[in-house]
């Protein structure tokens, strides 16, 4: 009886089409977020985030030049499509004035870290000034048997001087998190 | 500069510009000067619920009755706690709703003090927003800002927190203007007009659909566009159905309802929408409930969303012409397009033979039940209450299987009919919500309909009503389980039922009549009518009937969670069993 009623005035569509579940590429995202500096607005931010499953990788947050609005750069690893989600709900946060997922948009990213090395020896100073020399890092602080180096860049940069430094011994390091911003002209843009 | 006043008279007189006729709340120490101003300055009723929970659900019940904001008062610590499941139930269900709470004064907080909790961070994920005032010079600008906020846009729960010295301290501020509230807001702009180019698209796609169903969802209801819906299903021959919160957006009598769709959806709704080429969604948010499993739902349709909250869209699913906008402006705007085309319809026979398939599913799998004249039928009750009501009484249910007989059994003509805890599904909200819903609208007939395990766990607020004369009347559908869970035992545990036994219950007769209501029971179907109608002429005190029911019913038809509708299981008037399966498309 199953495909008696009705079924032959109706034109029929024969190849099962499945909707497609919605599930995109789990990569790292960085959003920034202009706020109002109001008490909790950070952590409206961080519950939402962390309400999603995901942990927040990078955070840094500071004043801009208007008053009372603060800039928040997030580096969070998660699904395409609920990072977009994010995005939504973020927006729709009273707080929060402009959201931007900066991922697939041309921009800059610097972030800035301490890094405190072991150099007990000559031969460990000169090295470690060396490789702080060519990242263009300074040396903030000295001891008889550390350097603290200070030093901004992208992920990778960092990333790479910190592999360098690694075989001295880490004595201690601090890393600020990104601060990204939207590129005003891409050279994209330029060859158009 | 206005004269200078306490915090707490500020608090009463920001809810009279607001426009606030009733507070539903229980005093404590840390809000007693709130109370103290309403005392000296009145002019705002006060309902004093027994317990917190049931002022929150009130205050929903109020505020889902009427349109207007629902506004909940209590103290801090428990006070506070125990309002957090109406704050949730309203945030799920979009509920606007205000709820003040007092706090510690602010020298201490943090220090752990006596009635003491973190409210805000508490109900941080489960309001629109809320606040912490820690200056009275900023209590009425954030008062109306969290009026502004729970009614505009897609509506939801703000709450205010008061430290008890911000409500004793005096102040000269003035009440900020409407323009004031709006700027102090920059980051809040909701969106209302719908983008233009979306809505041509969204029309020549009706125009051009050959199965085109409206899905319509609680949205419709808050921006009231029930005529706007009418009129577009009545010009394009659109079947309609309707989501839970969205019921009475579009009459149920109408010969164009598909009535409600999803888990407990009826058979004919459920084949529309997956048989549909285009689904039009009304303010609605493609619920788990309403889809089951989300990649066979509706494989062929083209999707149209229509819905306030751009967040909302593309949330569960993605669709392909989204318009973010209040749903009575697009929908004005969309039916302006169709009429600039001549609502030419491009493939009228094929519409014609959808309507007619419609009808065939209609026929074939109505709704229905195996009546009794042992045993009263659930169903029956509702069925009986419906024709006692002619249809016209708002029906308030609990949560779980009385819900959907509730929602299955009553046909719905108007909107704000059915009033129920959709999204959050909190038992023991029908009676409370019921209260607030009959104070909000006092002219029409108010049921609770609900079941004895949801009844038990509000049913302090009978109470209430007593004291205030409202005169509700509860059905409880007593079957002595909690029926919807022994129901899925009984489906997918193998009768396994752990757990799910009531029979130990009072004797809801007579705790009606100690709490100073009037109690009544119906065991057989004969009954039933007669108790009906004697409750109806009742008008001074709630009355509470206790209809021994069918202890096993099932309610049906059901897609079984996780399942697609392809997976449905009917009643067809003989007993249970799976739905004859005509798929016209997948």
């Amino acid at each position: 009886m199953s495909d008696t009623v009705g079924k032959a005035d109706v034109q029929v569509v024969s190849s099962p089409k499945l909707r497609q579940l919605r599930k995109g590429k789990v990569r790292k995202h960085i959003i920034t977020v202009k706020v109002r500096n109001e008490m909790g607005v950070l952590a409206r931010i961080a519950t939402l985030i962390a309400g999603k499953g995901y942990n927040i990788e990078g955070l840094s947050v500071g004043e801009t030049h208007e008053k009372g609005i603060s800039r928040m750069t997030i580096e969070v690893i998660g699904d395409d499509i609920v990072i977009e989600q994010v995005v939504k709900q973020l927006r729709r946060l009273i707080d929060t004035l402009k959201v931007t997922d900066l991922t697939d948009v041309p921009h800059v990213e610097r972030e800035l870290a301490l890094i405190k090395v072991y150099t007990p020896t000559p031969r460990a100073r000169d090295e470690v000034l060396r490789i702080t020399e060519i990242f263009r890092g300074k040396v903030v602080d000295v001891s008889p048997d550390t350097y603290t180096i200070e030093v901004t860049g992208d992920e990778e940069k960092l990333n790479a001087m910190i592999e360098l430094l690694k075989p001295f011994g880490i004595k201690e390091m601090a890393r600020t998190g990104k601060v990204a911003m939207k590129r005003e002209m891409s050279v994209k843009e330029d060859e158009d | 500069m206005a004269k200078a006043r306490k915090g707490a008279d500020i608090v009463i007189e920001v809810l009279k510009e607001e426009g606030v006729e009733v507070i539903f709340g229980l005093p404590g120490g840390a809000i007693m000067e709130v109370y103290d101003a309403l005392y000296r300055l009145g002019g705002i009723k006060h309902i004093l619920a027994r317990h917190e929970q049931g002022a929150g659900h009130m205050a929903e019940g109020y505020a889902k009755a009427t349109g207007k904001v629902g506004v909940v008062m209590v103290t801090s610590g428990p006070g506070a706690t125990n309002l957090v499941t109406p704050i949730a139930d309203a945030y799920m269900d979009s509920v606007p709703l205000v709820a003040i709470t007092g706090q510690v004064p602010t020298h201490l907080i943090g220090n752990d003090a006596f009635q003491e909790v973190d409210i805000v961070g508490i109900t941080r994920p489960i309001t629109k927003h809320n606040f912490l005032v820690k200056d009275v010079e900023e209590l009425p600008l954030v008062l109306r800002e969290a009026f502004y906020i729970a009614r505009t846009g897609r509506p939801g729960p703000v709450l205010v927190d008061l430290p008890k010295d911000v409500t004793q301290q005096l102040s000269e501020v003035e009440i900020p203007s409407d323009e004031e509230v709006k700027q102090a807001l920059p980051g809040y702009r909701p969106h209302t007009e719908g983008n233009p180019q979306q809505i041509k698209k969204a029309a020549e796609l009706i125009l051009s659909a050959k199965r085109p169903v409206l899905y319509v969802g609680g949205g419709a209801v808050n921006a009231e566009a029930q005529k706007e819906l009418l009129e577009l299903a009545e010009l394009l021959q659109i079947p309609v159905t309707t989501t839970t919160q969205g019921k009475g957006a579009f009459p149920e009598t109408h010969p164009l309802a598909l009535r409600m769709l999803g888990m407990h959806g009826t058979y004919y709704a459920n084949m529309a929408v997956y048989n549909s080429d285009l689904l039009i969604a009304v303010g609605a948010r493609f619920d788990d409930r309403v889809t089951g499993k989300i990649d066979e739902f509706a494989p062929e349709a083209k999707i149209i969303h229509i819905d306030i909250d751009p967040a909302s869209i593309s949330k569960n699913i993605t669709v392909d012409v989204p318009i973010v906008g209040d749903v009575k402006t697009v929908l004005r705007k969309l039916l302006d397009e169709i009429k600039k085309r001549g609502a030419k319809l491009l493939y009228p026979e094929e519409r014609k033979k959808w309507i007619e398939q419609i009808e065939k599913w209609k026929k074939l799998h109505p709704l229905t039940y195996r009546n009794s004249d042992k045993v009263i039928k659930p169903q029956f009750v509702i069925e009986q209450l419906w024709e006692a009501t002619k249809g016209e009484a708002i029906i308030v249910p609990g949560v779980g299987q009385h819900q959907m007989w509730a929602a299955m059994f009553y046909k719905y003509k108007f909107p704000r009919q059915f009033i129920n805890s959709g999204g959050l599904g909190t038992m023991g909200f029908g009676l409370p919500a019921g209260i607030g819903a009959k104070i909000g609208r006092p002219e029409k007939e108010v049921w609770v309909v609900d079941g004895d395990g949801s009844f038990t766990m509000t049913m302090q607020e009978l109470i209430t009503a007593v004291q205030y004369k409202v005169p509700i009347k509860v059905a409880i559908i007593n079957n002595a389980y909690l029926g919807m869970v022994r129901q899925w035992q009984e489906l997918f545990y193998d009768k396994r039922y752990s757990e799910v036994d009531l029979s130990v219950q009072p004797d809801f007769v007579k705790l009606a009549e100690a709490m100073g209501a009037v109690g009544m029971r119906a065991t057989k179907p004969q009954e039933v009518r007669e108790v009906i109608e004697e409750a109806r002429k009742i008008d001074d005190k709630p009355v509470v009937i206790d209809f021994w029911v069918d202890r096993e019913e099932n309610v049906l038809p059901m897609v079984p969670a996780g399942k697609s509708y392809k997976d449905m299981i009917v009643e067809d008037g003989k007993g249970k069993h799976e739905a004859e399966t005509m798929y016209l498309v997948g």
